[in-house]
C-alpha cells in the first residue's frame, strides 16, 4: 500500500506540471518585480542598476502617495460596506422564505465582468442621459452634478459600484456562516427572553467572528489591489483623483514606459498586500475560539 | 388543570406574538425587496436602453419599456465589428484555461492528500501562498517574459496565466472534497493490483465530478470575465476576448446607446444564461471557494 502510494514517478508526473507553472507565472515574476524596481528601465533597451533610487522617488512621489490614500480609502469604504452585508445577510438568514432566490439575485452582479459593470456604471453616471441624473432631475434636483468629473466626488461615485459588484458575495458568505449556527441556541436565547436584536448581536455575531476576519482581510486586499472598474470608468482621472496604487503602476509601466518605476510599485503594492493580511490577521486574533455546545 | 395551563398558553402564544411576527417579517422582507431591486435595476435599465434607438433614450424615462423594440441594434453589433471573433476567443480560450486547471488541480490535490511523500504539505503550501499575490504585482515582469519568449499577442499567454492563477483557489476547493474520500475504496484496489495512474483516472477522479463541476464553473467565470492581461498580453483583434473587445467596441460607438447596450447584453448573457440553469452550482463553489473551513 504505502509502496504503490509514495511511488516517487508519479508523484513527480502529478505535481511537477503545475508547480513548475505556478514558479514561472506567481514566483518568478515576483523575485523579478523585486529586481525590476531596482533599476532604471524602459522595457526594451538595457536595464541601469540604480540601487533604491526607484524607491526614493517613490516616496517622494506626490502622486503616489495620493495613489495610496485613494486605496486606503476604498479599503475602509470596503470595510464599512461589510456591516451592510452582515445586516442584509442577517435578515436573510431569519427564516425568510425565499432566502435562496434571494442569495442568487443578490449575485448576479458578481459574475459579470469588470468591463460589463464599469461600462454600465459610465452609462449611469452619463451627466445627461443617465438615469441616475434623470431621476434626481425628477425628482425636482436641478442640476446634478457629473459624478465622474468632480474631482470631490469621483471616488465616492466609484465605490457605489463596487459595493454593487460585490454585495452577493459577502451576502452569500455571511448567509452560509449564519446557517451553521444550530437553531437550538437561538430557540434557548428566545426562550429566556432575549429579543431578535439581542440573539443578532449578542448570539449570531460572535459565532460568525471567524468568518467576519476572514472576509475583512478579503475586502482589504481586495480594495488595496483594486484596478479593473476604475481603469474603465475614469482611467484614473479626472487629474488623477481616482488614480490607486494599481492603475498608478500601470501607467507608469506601460504608458511611460517606466517599467522600473512601476515595477517598485508592484513590489510596493506585493508588501502591503502581505502586511495587510498579516497585520488584520494578528488584531483580530483571538485566543478562545467559540464551540458550538 | 395541567392541560387547561397548556391550551391558554398555546392560545396566548398564537394571538400575542402573531401580528408582531407579521409586521417584523415584512420589514424583513421589505428590506431584502430593496436589495433585490437595487441589484437587478442597472440590468433591467440595460435591457430597455439596448432595445431603444438614441431618440428614444434621450427624450423618454429611463425606465419607458422599449414600445417597438429594436433588435437591428443586436444586429448591427454582432455583425459590424469583430464582436463574433472575440466571442469564440472567449470560448475556446476559457475553455482550454479551465479543462487544464481542473485536470492538474486534481492530480496535484490527489497527490498531496492521498499520496505520501515528503514535501507535500510545502508544496500545497506553495500554491496557497499564491492565492494572496496580487496579480498587479506580477504584470510586468510577466509581459517582458512572455516578450522574451514571443508569447506576446499569443492566446497562450494568456492559457498559462489563467491556469496559474485560478490553480490554487482549485486546488483549494477540491482539497476538502479529497480528504473526505473513503480510503477503503484505494486499499481495496490496491490489493486488487491496481496502479496508482489506473486508480486516479479509473476510480478517484470520476467520483469527484460534482466538485469538479463547481470548480469548472468558477474556473470559467473567473477566465471569462478576466480583462488585465487580455489588455495587456494581446494587441491584435483576432485573438482579443471579449471583455477587451467590448472596452474597444464601444468605444467607437461613442454616442449610439443602443448599440452599446446591446454589446454589454452580449457580453453578459452568456454568464446570465449560465447563471440561470446552474445557479445553485455557482452558488456553492462561490460560497466554497472563498472561506477555507
Amino acid at each position: 500500500m504505502d509502496k504503490v502510494l509514495s511511488n516517487k514517478k508519479i508523484i513527480a508526473l502529478y505535481v511537477l506540471p503545475s508547480l513548475l507553472l505556478i514558479l514561472a507565472i506567481v514566483y518568478i515574476p515576483i523575485v523579478l518585480t523585486a529586481y525590476y524596481g531596482l533599476n532604471k528601465w524602459n522595457g526594451i533597451g538595457a536595464m541601469t542598476f540604480v540601487g533604491l533610487d526607484n524607491y526614493l522617488a517613490l516616496f517622494k512621489d506626490a502622486t503616489f502617495w495620493s495613489s495610496a490614500w485613494h486605496s486606503l480609502l476604498l479599503a475602509v469604504f470596503s470595510g464599512m460596506s461589510l456591516l451592510l452585508y452582515l445586516i442584509v445577510a442577517m435578515v436573510l438568514a431569519a427564516r425568510i422564505k425565499g432566502a435562496q432566490l434571494f442569495r442568487k439575485i443578490y449575485l448576479i452582479p458578481m459574475l459579470l465582468s469588470s468591463v460589463a459593470i464599469a461600462q454600465l456604471w459610465l452609462k449611469i453616471y452619463h451627466p445627461t442621459n443617465g438615469v441616475l441624473n434623470s431621476m434626481l432631475e425628477s425628482l425636482g434636483f436641478a442640476n446634478p452634478p457629473a459624478w465622474l468629473a468632480e474631482p470631490s466626488l469621483v471616488l465616492y461615485a466609484l465605490f457605489i459600484p463596487i459595493l454593487w459588484q460585490y454585495a452577493g458575495f459577502y451576502i452569500l458568505i455571511y448567509y452560509a456562516a449564519l446557517k451553521n449556527i444550530p437553531a437550538s441556541l437561538e430557540e434557548a436565547a428566545r426562550i429566556d427572553g432575549a429579543n431578535a436584536l439581542q440573539i443578532a448581536w449578542r448570539i449570531k455575531l460572535p459565532l460568525v467572528m471567524e468568518v467576519i476576519k476572514v472576509t475583512i482581510v478579503l475586502a482589504v486586499v481586495g480594495s488595496l489591489k483594486y484596478f479593473d472598474l476604475i481603469f474603465v470608468m475614469t482611467d484614473g482621472g479626472p487629474n488623477g483623483a481616482s488614480e490607486v496604487m494599481a492603475s498608478y503602476m500601470y501607467h507608469e509601466a506601460f504608458r511611460a514606459y517606466d517599467f522600473g518605476y512601476g515595477s517598485a510599485i508592484g513590489f510596493f503594492l506585493l508588501v502591503i498586500c502581505l502586511a495587510a493580511t498579516w497585520v488584520i490577521r494578528k488584531l483580530t486574533a483571538s485566543k478562545d475560539t467559540i464551540q458550538y455546545s | 388543570m395541567v392541560t387547561g395551563n397548556i391550551k391558554i398558553q398555546n392560545e396566548l402564544s398564537e394571538i400575542k406574538p402573531g401580528i408582531g411576527i407579521r409586521l417584523g417579517y415584512s420589514v424583513l422582507y421589505a428590506v431584502l425587496i430593496a436589495v433585490a431591486a437595487l441589484q437587478l435595476f442597472p440590468l433591467v435599465w440595460l435591457l430597455f436602453f439596448s432595445l431603444k434607438n438614441n431618440q428614444e433614450v434621450f427624450n423618454l424615462p429611463p425606465l419607458s419599456l422599449p414600445m417597438n423594440p429594436r433588435w437591428e441594434n443586436y444586429e448591427k453589433v454582432w455583425s459590424a465589428g469583430n464582436i463574433d471573433v472575440y466571442f469564440f476567443n472567449s470560448v475556446w480560450i476559457t475553455i482550454s484555461a479551465t479543462v487544464i486547471t481542473v485536470m492538474l488541480g486534481s492530480l496535484v490535490t490527489y497527490a498531496v492528500t492521498r499520496m505520501r511523500w515528503k514535501g507535500s504539505s510545502l508544496v500545497l503550501g506553495l500554491f496557497m501562498v499564491a492565492m494572496m499575490i496580487p496579480v498587479h504585482s506580477t504584470l510586468i515582469p510577466l509581459f517582458s517574459l512572455f516578450n522574451k519568449v514571443g508569447l506576446t499577442d499569443h492566446p497562450l499567454s494568456l492559457i498559462l496565466s489563467y491556469v496559474a492563477f485560478n490553480m490554487p483557489i482549485t486546488i483549494m476547493i477540491l482539497l476538502g472534497f479529497y480528504y473526505a474520500l473513503p480510503r477503503e475504496v484505494e486499499e481495496a484496489a490496491i490489493i486488487d493490483g491496481c496502479s496508482v495512474n489506473r486508480m486516479f483516472f479509473r476510480i478517484i477522479f470520476p467520483m469527484t465530478s460534482s466538485v469538479l463541476a463547481t470548480t469548472a464553473i468558477i474556473n470559467m467565470i473567473y477566465n471569462w470575465n478576466e480583462f488585465i492581461f487580455v489588455n495587456t498580453f494581446i494587441s491584435s483583434d483576432s485573438y482579443k476576448t471579449l471583455t477587451v473587445g467590448v472596452q474597444n467596441f464601444i468605444g467607437q460607438y461613442t454616442t449610439d446607446w443602443g448599440a452599446i447596450g446591446a454589446t454589454l447584453m452580449i457580453s453578459i448573457l452568456p454568464i446570465l444564461i449560465t447563471f440561470l440553469f446552474l445557479s445553485n452550482r455557482i452558488v456553492e463553489g462561490i460560497a466554497a471557494g472563498s472561506v477555507k473551513g
